[in-house]
């Protein structure tokens, strides 16, 4: 059965209505946090301010404490209601989602350390259009998983899964011109390394929410649908 | 890593040179582990040790009723109480050797569906019943079906344990003795079996010939489940076995239910979500006299499909 937004809220016990609402409100506030992470890393890097970067790596410690509270709550939900259903998926793709964000926080907590590096060797190296560009693609992509899981929005997780994709191509395409900067100017191989290590990162990141939009899925449709195609998916979603 | 390749090899059926190579992890090329070199093959078929196909335990994962023998077939049936309907057009069948619970809100049909199946009903003045139950191809409601033949093969437990007022030995000997069946190393042997299946036979048996009525509640209700498999059923309808017993009676009852599967067809009505899920292997989930929703138990719990059935088990209102 597919559910909406509202089905969380009216279960005969209040209580329970609150401790599902709260977990889906923490787990949305950490996912502000991350993507803020994500989009401060991006700055940091691309005008060379350290400064952000270190408030970034500072950060991390928020999120990772984050992920541990949220844990608990699921724990401690799984124990005193053992859910079933919607509320039991609901429960499953949350702990499922701090994961990939904690994983994103730490890939936007890389980011920030390469960032330092690469702001005190000064001159800026070449290949900052493509991160810049993949950067916002995959900040896009987290917000929208987000709002995908704010809304049970499905058709919108789908579009995650499709730009992850996009995503992966961009970054082949992009790797590609990084190598040829390396090999016509062997000096610049150790600065160019750190934005590969960058687009990495971005490109990891991409995945998480590709993940979390699975999730989504997961949780309205009751479909488990990781490890498969967006055409896949595609077509499982419109055969329901 | 080694503990868990240690694992497969007793629990799926790969050899031991195999999970060798694996434990070796993704160098295996550049090392020289033990055996690879008598298996070129080894590393290009199996790509890791574990058998995927052995996670899903034998029973439960991928249930589906197609592919179920049928032990018990409900038809079209519609149930009267004088002028009340009690039950619409219920259709289901009952698979053979499987647990399969019914669950519900007070009054929707369940224990009068169960009971039905072994006409307890007959004993309700004023019920009526339109359709039909088959039991291997013939319906339990013909004119020319023996009733107390039928109700030794479908057999039932009820929500409070009803001992008779004599010995242990002789409560679980009752059925026997009125099949005429009297001599004492059959009696014997059928007893301590029965004890024995119904996990009771450790706890009673320095006082077989003590009152069943000095028993604990939950011994109570495991002896009169032992009274009823005496007479070797093969179905077992269990009436809220479990609701006026305490947690660890209650996981008892239920691990006797697992236990006892293997033999029988089961049945049974619960008012506890938690203990449908855990014991039955399907579930049919009855609101007002319907039979809402009807299915593996594993898919009913996590993604049912039906808004009635995901508002009941899930505790909402409408």
């Amino acid at each position: 059965m597919e559910i909406t937004t509202e089905t969380h809220s009216h279960h005969i016990s209040q209580q329970f209505n609150n401790e599902l609402e709260d977990l889906k409100t923490h787990l949305l506030a950490m996912g502000g946090l991350v993507e803020k992470q994500v989009q401060d890393a991006i700055y940091a890097l691309t005008e060379g301010d350290s400064a952000v970067a270190e408030e970034v790596r500072a950060n991390d410690r928020n999120i990772n404490e984050m992920q541990i509270r949220i844990d608990e709550e699921c724990t401690r939900i799984l124990a005193r209601r053992q859910p079933a259903a919607s509320d039991l998926r609901l429960v499953m793709a949350v702990t499922r989602a701090t994961s990939d964000l904690e994983r994103i926080g730490d890939e936007a907590s890389k980011i920030a350390r390469h960032a330092i590096q690469l702001a005190e060797e000064g001159e800026p190296p070449r290949g900052y259009i493509e991160t810049r560009h993949i950067g916002n693609h995959v900040r896009n992509m987290v917000k929208d998983a987000l709002t995908s899981f704010a809304r049970f929005d499905t058709d919108l997780a789908l579009s995650v899964a499709q730009e992850d994709k996009a995503v992966d191509l961009e970054y082949r395409s992009a790797m590609r011109a990084l190598v040829t900067f390396m090999m016509e100017d062997p000096r610049s191989i150790s600065r160019v390394l750190n934005v590969i290590w960058v687009l990495r990162s971005l490109e990891r990141i991409g995945d998480h929410a590709d993940n979390i939009a699975e999730y989504v899925i997961y949780l309205v449709k009751g479909m488990d649908v990781r490890h498969s195609s967006p055409e896949t998916i595609e077509q499982r979603l419109s055969a329901e | 890593m080694e503990a868990q390749a240690e694992k497969t090899t007793t629990a799926a059926p790969v050899n031991a040179e195999t999970v060798n190579t694996v434990t070796g992890s993704d160098m295996t090329e550049t090392q020289n582990v033990t055996g690879t070199q008598d298996q070129p093959a080894a590393h290009e078929t199996k790509s890791h040790s574990i058998d995927i196909s052995s996670m899903n335990r034998g029973d439960g994962a991928a249930l589906s009723l197609e592919q179920e023998t049928t032990c018990l077939e409900v038809r079209n049936m519609d149930l009267y109480y004088g002028q009340k309907q009690a039950l619409f057009d219920v259709n289901m069948t009952i698979p053979k050797q499987r647990v399969t619970a019914f669950i519900g809100p007070s009054g929707c049909g369940k224990s009068t569906l169960l009971r039905s199946l072994n006409r307890m009903n007959d004993l309700v003045d004023g019920c009526r019943i339109t359709g039909e139950i088959n039991m291997e191809g013939r319906n339990i409601y013909d004119k020319n079906v023996d009733v107390a033949e039928l109700r030794r093969r479908v057999g039932m437990v009820f929500q409070k344990p009803n001992p008779f007022p004599k010995s242990i030995y002789e409560n679980v000997a009752y059925g026997l003795r009125i099949q005429g069946i009297n001599k004492k190393r059959v009696l014997d042997e059928t007893v301590e079996w029965a004890l024995k299946s119904a996990a009771l036979w450790d706890e009673v048996k320095d006082r077989l010939h003590e009152s069943a009525l000095g028993m604990s509640g939950g011994q109570q209700q495991r002896l009169v489940i032992a009274r009823t498999i005496a007479v070797k059923p093969e179905v077992l309808l269990l009436d809220e076995p479990a609701s006026a017993l305490d947690p660890i009676s209650t996981l008892k009852i239920e691990e006797l239910i697992y236990e006892l599967k293997d033999k029988f067809t089961i049945a049974i009505v619960t008012h506890n979500m938690q203990q449908a899920a855990r014991v039955s292997d399907y579930t049919a989930f009855m609101y007002m006299g319907n039979l809402i929703e009807f299915g593996n138990t594993d898919m009913l719990f996590t993604n049912p499909k039906e808004k009635k059935t995901e508002d009941y088990i899930t505790g909402r209102y409408g």
